[in-house]
């Protein structure tokens, strides 16, 4: 038996070939990104050229010259000044500005009402948690758009018109088929120093809870800090306005023939959109926050009575804190479901940036160029927010030794 | 040193009398502290006002029969049942021709079967079910439904409506973004830069907007693209835009279940010598599956409610059908349109439980095999 040592071991290495190249993960790698790319680049050439084509077909041209066209149609609602007569980069302006309003409102009430139901939920009493168990599998499982038709129609459809209005604290709410109408407050020169008040007041709360912390730290005595909060609040830029000389005055909304003239309007598209992304987006964050509050070991909520806090208290100062941790990155994608599915408010007709993207589109037929700013304008949103959301979840973040 | 020690057990005393008994028992569910007990009653209160109102519209004062809008319109008239029943075959079949709509019917069962087959787990040959769930029943479904071959009349897709467009719309989705979403987020894990950067921004961009731009840019911007002369289905467009869509999500679903598997198992893979899509195929993605199959559902659970949205693109799926009929001149009445959303929410209602218990009952069998 004679002992050949494994050729594998003793030949020399094989000699580099030519073909060797051909076989390198490297080069195969490249070859298929660069086929992809030319694929990609292709297809773009193809739509390119046809949208060249039929835009020529159709006499278009392609450029955002129309912003600045007169838009010729009315918004039922406006935060800046708006009229027919203003351009149609004006009505996109005001199309954010609304969906900003209704998104905004919509993410502060949702999480209100999805902490209520997620607590209510985990509830020790039978009729509270089955509840709040019914609340989440009846909402969630209906689509929004079904549910923002459902409060516009039963709901705002059936209220009176406006002769025969609903009235609250004496002539200053009216409620009717024209929506919820509020007096509005108009501000005279002078009214910064209000405003220099509300400053005043913020930085003094900081200070105060500051105070309070360091000397819960230091003695470990509870300062109370709601009430004197809140106080400031109020009284500060009271002072403020009153050092003016009052510059403030309510302009109250007045029936004038069938319509209301002054005050406020929130109109009843708004409201329904508002109600139903609201009750939808707080079921989710209802479950969110229920698993995320199930996520903390019972240990600690023992550890708290075991201290002699009470359940308003373990729940406040030990339970929700930890909570948040696994809390906000679902909760910062809620709030980016909510915001884009603000833009439902074009089946109910609110003027939000997709309804006014919309009409531009129909009134100027300049479909690239308008879609293509409302895209740009709800990624950037998309973005801002979960850059924002991250930033905040890096700072709740466990620190750890 | 020990001064005192117990040789016998404490008496054991009885457990106090408020703690023991039907009425502590109920006290410790309903009425467990001050606080949730005002909060249970007002609750209970407002539920049974809700549910009496419910039952009072959609039963005691309810339209059961009546040949016309007259006895809906009358004062204190509750649901407007007649309605619901004289539309009932529009609801499912929306403007498809009367004596084609068997064709739907065979497809509605065929693929009812197929999903027990394919959902039900002690049913045998998932693959033999798969295979033509994902594979012959798609063909089939198109060659029934749009015809113009095998002696089939031809329909045009503007007739179609209904459920039978939302069943479309949310399979086709449904089955187009598994396979979409498997490759965009393997793509976005690539080491080659280019397909990774352009999956990423495909997948970014599109969770960036809301699906109602999505379908306006499909519906309005699509044609535009297209050679001139080539005028694609409305229909098809928006399925394309919602599966592409789903696709997105889809890969950020899958993309967390890659994350989840360990390095061991590409290295062990690759160990053995399989090649990229061999480890992937038959090591890597067998294992993803499993693990995402809860978030899957849920995704299509969204995804069935998102189909409503095609609407406001005039699309009639089950929403929009029920919607264009209240307008109807032989049914409009005060309560046709609370009868239709009341009918739209609970058929909705339906099919998203459903397919969130069935999420439920999935997720507790397949987490057996997780447990150590």
């Amino acid at each position: 038996m004679t002992d050949t040592p494994d050729k594998r071991f003793t030949s020399a290495p094989p000699s580099g070939s030519w073909t060797d190249f051909l076989y390198s993960a490297k080069f195969r790698s490249w070859v298929s990104q660069i086929v992809v790319l030319l694929l990609l680049l292709w297809g773009l050439y193809e739509i390119v050229v046809n949208t060249q084509a039929n835009l020529a077909r159709l006499n278009k041209n392609f450029g955002f010259d129309f912003l600045g066209k007169q838009s010729g149609f009315d918004l039922s609602t406006a935060l800046i000044p708006y009229s027919s007569t203003s351009t149609y980069g004006r009505a996109l302006l005001v199309g954010f500005w609304n969906t900003a309003l209704v998104a905004g409102l919509g993410i502060v009430f949702a999480t209100i009402l999805g902490f209520i139901i997620g607590v209510m939920r985990l509830s020790k009493n039978w009729i509270v948690s089955r509840f709040a168990l019914g609340y989440v599998e009846l909402v969630r499982n209906v689509p929004l758009l079904v549910q923002i038709f459902v409060w516009y129609a039963l709901v705002l459809k059936p209220l009176p018109g406006t002769k025969q209005a609903y009235t609250f604290f004496g002539d200053s709410f009216f409620l009717s088929n024209r929506g919820l109408l509020m007096p509005h407050p108009q501000f005279g020169p002078g009214a910064w120093l209000g405003l220099a008040g509300l400053a005043a007041a913020i930085t003094g709360i900081w200070f105060l809870r500051r105070r309070a912390r360091l000397v819960l730290e230091a003695t470990g005595k509870a300062t109370p800090t709601f009430w004197p909060s809140l106080a400031l609040l109020i009284v500060l830029p009271l002072l403020g306005l009153l050092a003016a000389g009052w510059p403030l005055t309510w302009s109250f909304p007045e029936l004038a023939g069938f319509n209301f003239k002054g005050g406020m309007t929130l109109v009843p598209e708004f409201i329904a959109l508002f109600l139903a992304l609201v009750i939808y987006t707080a079921s989710f964050i209802a479950e969110i926050v229920r698993s995320g509050i199930l996520a903390i070991s019972h240990g600690q909520t023992e550890a708290s009575q075991a201290l002699g806090l009470d359940n308003s208290k373990t729940l406040r100062l030990v339970v929700i804190p930890q909570a948040m941790r696994v809390i906000i990155p679902p909760l910062a994608s809620q709030y980016l479901n909510l915001t884009k599915n603000s833009s439902l408010a074009v089946a109910v007709g609110y003027p939000d940036l997709m309804y006014a993207g919309g009409t531009v589109n129909n009134q100027s037929g300049a479909a690239i160029e308008v879609f293509s700013i409302v895209l740009v304008v709800y990624l950037a949103t998309s973005l801002f927010t979960a850059a924002f959301m991250n930033w905040f979840n890096s700072r709740m973040k466990l620190v750890e030794r | 040193m020990v001064a005192f020690v117990r040789t016998q057990d404490a008496p054991v005393a009885p457990p106090p009398a408020n703690m023991t008994g039907a009425w502590a028992a109920a006290k410790q569910k309903f009425f467990p502290t001050p606080l949730s007990s005002v909060a249970g009653v007002i609750i209970a209160a407002l539920v049974a006002w809700v549910v009496w109102t419910l039952i009072d519209w959609a039963v005691i004062r309810a339209v059961w029969s009546a040949p016309d809008r007259e006895l809906c319109n009358a004062e204190g008239a509750g649901a407007c049942w007649p309605y619901a029943f004289a539309r009932f075959h529009q609801f499912i079949y929306g403007f498809y021709p009367v004596e084609e709509r068997w064709r739907v019917n065979i497809v509605f069962l065929l693929g009812a079967l197929s999903l027990a087959a394919l959902l039900i787990p002690s049913i045998p040959r998932k693959g033999l079910s798969a295979l033509f769930f994902f594979v012959i029943y798609p063909v089939l479904t198109g060659i029934l439904f749009v015809g113009g071959m095998f002696g089939l009349t031809y329909v045009e897709t503007t007739q179609w409506g209904g459920l039978m467009v939302t069943l479309v719309l949310s399979v086709t989705s449904m089955v187009a973004s598994v396979p979409l979403g498997i490759l965009l987020a393997l793509g976005r894990r690539s080491t080659m830069p280019i397909v990774s950067l352009l999956s990423t921004i495909f997948i970014e961009v599109v969770r960036g907007v809301p699906l109602v731009l999505v379908l306006f840019m499909a519906v309005n911007m699509f044609p535009l693209f297209m050679p001139p002369g080539v005028n694609p289905d409305k229909l098809l467009i928006v399925i394309i835009g919602m599966a592409l869509f789903a696709a997105a999500y889809m890969a950020e679903i899958i993309r967390g279940g890659l994350q989840a598997i360990p390095k061991g198992q590409y290295e062990g893979a690759q160990a053995v010598g399989l090649s990229y899509w061999k480890m992937m195929g038959l090591i890597v993605m067998p294992q993803v599956i499993k693990i995402v199959i809860p978030s899957i559902v849920n995704h299509f659970i969204s995804l069935f409610k998102d189909t409503s949205l095609v609407t406001v693109v005039s699309i009639l799926d089950l929403l929009g059908v029920v919607q264009s009929s209240f307008n109807d001149a032989k049914w409009a009445s005060a309560q046709t349109g609370n009868t239709g959303y009341f009918l739209l929410a609970v058929v909705y209602w339906l099919f998203c439980f459903g397919m969130s218990r069935y999420s439920q009952f999935i997720e507790r069998k397949l987490a057996t095999g997780h447990k150590r």
